[in-house]
């Protein structure tokens, strides 16, 4: 027992290597939140009058608001006066070549295994690269282009394609949402934009990748997508961040839109600074994620990984509005040391013959707390709508915990909801049984946790799905006995 | 190539083992022979290491090694082999891919290249020609839903494959059918060899008949009564074990 009892120890005291701080000269706005702070992001931004108007009406509904308490999560008191809601690079490439990106950024991201070359890239993938609170490149924009496809910075779509913002932004998670929605509505900097026309298949997977670097400094991107009729993606965000001892918050916003007969694909492998082992610093992740299926027949599945962050707190959800719309969430929750998640999804059934699967699989070690929290509403007028949901936690060690809220709202009477929920301890024998035919005990524990998480990784594209058990490996890192 | 001395083990609070004495020589088969309770799985599994034994006396060289002083793992790529009386399920995780890991830990160990999976499919299923194992088997994950009788197949199959200087085989015939006896036996005798030993622990006089050991020994109470040639097992098909016991 103690043999490996040790070895989920050390696993959970693996270090955090992408916890480097790059140097670079920063446009930051003062500390605090204010009416003129909004502005002056604003006008930074050279925003139209309009959006302004929107971040302002965010504003003033935040501050009637009180920050949610009923996740299953505990923190100290988050000082949003304290805080800085704008840090940019000075050196601002125009953005037309990616030549001009400031190489000190272009050496991060490299180290982060993101070349901002092109030709170096893995090709089927473009990238949105953000930087703190700006986006400072985004690769194969014009050959996208040439499809129809924009993929941009959400700033350079506010600049170029304004009208296309102004009819979604907002339309699945409104500015008054949620107290953290609300926050990112009048604060957001940047984050990206796709848009896929009528009948065009995206030809290689979308990314973003989100780097927080500046010190103090929330981070509140936005992104939104919109596939037309027809029209498919597939999209891949990964986030990292700097190893600091005080806690630093990631507030974003996702809103995904899917017309008749599209679908989106968005899958996050999640890596923010989980704190040290004894919990300090961290990334407090306050996420709020959700599409619509608007179209009939459209399908929208969301992929996450969450590996890191001392806290996560997100639920991405699907509005099934078009009938015969499809959602589906599969998730794998890792906390170790003092991480704690509360995360889960929300499937709102309105159109008919409606559709969803939830798969969530959590996993604790070390001192971590895992929460699954579903909500599967199923409206009168759904009939024939249909829910599975699975959710499997899995124990590593005895000191950590798992919970389950599954949240069901049926209204229609021909509604089919099933739920099925495990809760397992990785075994002193599985462990044994690997060694004996000669794998460490560490690798023991990866393969074991790997077929506890298969049914997710399998929807990951297939370099991310590697990458994802690389991450999960090194999460679990000395974490068994 | 194996000597235990002496061996004295604990479990809870009870002394399982109370002093086994048992050499092997290289290129033999032992089998070992028992009542219920009586410390065979509790061998076995010390020699394998599990790590819920307290071993309180005694010593064990294997090839001139303190096993005792190895890990589970270590023991494993060194070529010791247990095929569980109980082997587990591993969900999720596909029969193939685990051996394939476990092959390639070894073959590093060893100094060896690993396999690809192009010669590792060519080893693989000229093993379960061997075996006549069914194909599908392979792509589920470890024992995962497997009858008994498949579980039983699958850890020959993977002693098979990996090919190791010793083989604890326990209770392996334990839940076979006639015919699987006879395959799981084939697959046995196929890999009896010079460079090997086999310790079988088994409740069954049958499966002596297709694997003829060397030696049989008698464990009564966490010590090795009798030993003695292949005849041993057949008097005590007939006697029982009260017979051994009264003549302590
Ligand atoms: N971890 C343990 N803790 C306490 N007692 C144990 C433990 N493991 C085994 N024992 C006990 O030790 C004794 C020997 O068990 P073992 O499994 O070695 O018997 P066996 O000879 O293999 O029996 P069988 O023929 O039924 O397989 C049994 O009484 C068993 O209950
Ligand atoms: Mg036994």
């Amino acid at each position: 027992m103690s043999t490996s009892t040790q070895v989920v120890q050390d696993l959970a005291r693996r270090e955090y290597k992408y916890g480097f701080i790059t140097d670079v000269e920063q446009d930051i706005v003062p500390r605090g939140l204010s009416e003129d702070v909004v502005r002056l992001i604003s006008q930074k931004k050279n925003e139209p009058a309009w959006l302004l108007d929107w971040r302002l009406k965010a504003y003033r509904i935040w501050r009637t608001m009180k920050e949610p308490t009923w996740a299953n999560i505990k923190y100290g008191p988050i000082d949003y006066q304290n805080m800085i809601y704008y840090a940019a690079p000075k050196r601002r490439p125009s953005l037309e070549s990616l030549d001009e990106v400031d190489p000190e950024i272009r050496r991060t991201f490299d180290k982060l295994g993101i070349p901002l070359e092109e030709q170096k890239l893995l090709s089927g993938v473009a990238v949105d690269a953000v930087f703190d609170s700006v986006s400072v490149a985004t690769t194969f924009k014009a050959k996208l282009y040439e499809l129809g496809i924009i993929f941009c910075s959400f700033s350079d779509a506010v600049q170029n394609h304004p009208e296309l913002v102004r009819k979604y932004l907002g339309t699945v998670v409104p500015y008054s949402d949620n107290f953290f929605a609300s926050l990112n509505s009048a604060v957001f900097s940047d984050g990206s934009f796709a848009y896929i026309p009528k009948g065009v298949r995206c030809p290689m997977e979308l990314s973003t990748y989100f780097r927080i670097n500046a010190r103090e400094t929330g981070q509140f991107e936005r992104t939104l997508i919109i596939a037309e009729d027809g029209a498919s993606v597939s999209y891949l965000e990964g986030c990292t961040a700097p190893m600091r001892d005080e806690n630093q918050l990631h507030a974003a916003v996702v809103e995904l839109i899917a017309l008749d007969d599209a679908t989106i694909k968005y899958s996050t492998v999640q890596n923010w600074y989980p704190g040290d082992a004894e919990g300090r610093g961290g990334i407090y992740n306050f996420v709020t994620k959700r599409g619509k299926c608007l179209g009939v027949n459209s399908k929208i599945t969301w992929t996450q990984v969450e590996t890191g962050s001392a806290i996560t707190w997100k639920y991405p959800g699907c509005i099934l509005q078009g009938d015969h719309s499809v959602g589906e969430f599969y998730s794998v929750a890792t906390t170790n040391n003092w991480q704690q998640a509360d995360t889960g999804t929300k499937m709102i059934h309105l159109g008919r013959h409606t559709k969803s699967t939830i798969v969530s699989k959590g996993i604790s070690a070390g001192h971590g707390q895992n929460t699954y929290r579903g909500l599967v509403k199923i409206a009168k007028d759904a009939g024939g709508a249909r829910n599975y949901s699975q959710c499997d936690s899995l124990l590593i060690g005895d000191q950590c915990g798992a919970h389950t809220f599954p949240y069901l709202d049926i209204k229609s009477s021909t509604a089919r909801v099933e739920h099925e929920a495990s809760t397992s301890r990785i075994g002193e024998d599985q462990i044994f049984y690997c060694r004996q035919r000669g794998l460490s005990t560490e690798d023991a524990i990866n393969v074991i946790v790997s077929g506890f998480c298969k049914e997710v990784f399998r929807q990951l594209p297939m370099e991310f799905a590697v990458e994802a058990q690389k991450l999960l490996s090194i999460t679990l890192e000395g974490s068994v006995g | 190539m194996l000597r235990i001395e002496n061996l004295h083990v604990r479990a809870g609070n009870r002394d399982i083992l109370r002093g086994v004495n048992l050499s092997i020589d290289i290129g033999q088969v032992h089998a070992i022979m028992g009542p219920n309770g009586s410390g065979k799985s509790t061998l076995a599994r010390v020699l394998a290491g599990h790590p819920e034994y307290a071993v309180t006396g005694g010593t064990v060289a294997y090839r001139g090694q303190d096993l005792l002083a190895m890990d589970p793992e270590m023991r494993a790529r060194e070529g010791v082999f247990m095929a569980f009386q109980y082997p587990v399920e591993i969900p999720g995780v596909n029969n193939a891919y685990f051996l394939k890991s476990a092959l390639n830990a070894l073959r590093k160990h060893r100094g060896e290249e690993e396999l690809d999976a192009m010669d590792f499919m060519t080893l693989v299923r000229d093993r379960m020609k061997w075996l006549d194992m069914d194909e599908t088997l392979l792509n589920r994950a470890v024992n995962e839903g497997f009858s008994g009788g498949e579980k039983k197949r699958n850890e020959i199959f993977q002693m098979a494959v990996l090919e190791p200087a010793l083989a604890i085989l326990d209770e392996t015939d334990s839940g076979l059918d006639i015919d699987a006896l006879r395959i799981v036996a084939r697959g046995v005798n196929a890999m009896r060899g010079p460079d090997r030993a086999i310790l079988l622990v088994t409740h069954y006089q049958r499966l002596l008949n297709y694997i003829v050991p060397d030696v049989v020994h008698v464990l009564t109470d966490g010590r090795i009564v009798r030993s003695g040639g292949k005849e041993l097992a057949l008097e005590l098909e007939e006697k029982g074990y009260v017979w051994l016991e009264q003549a302590v």
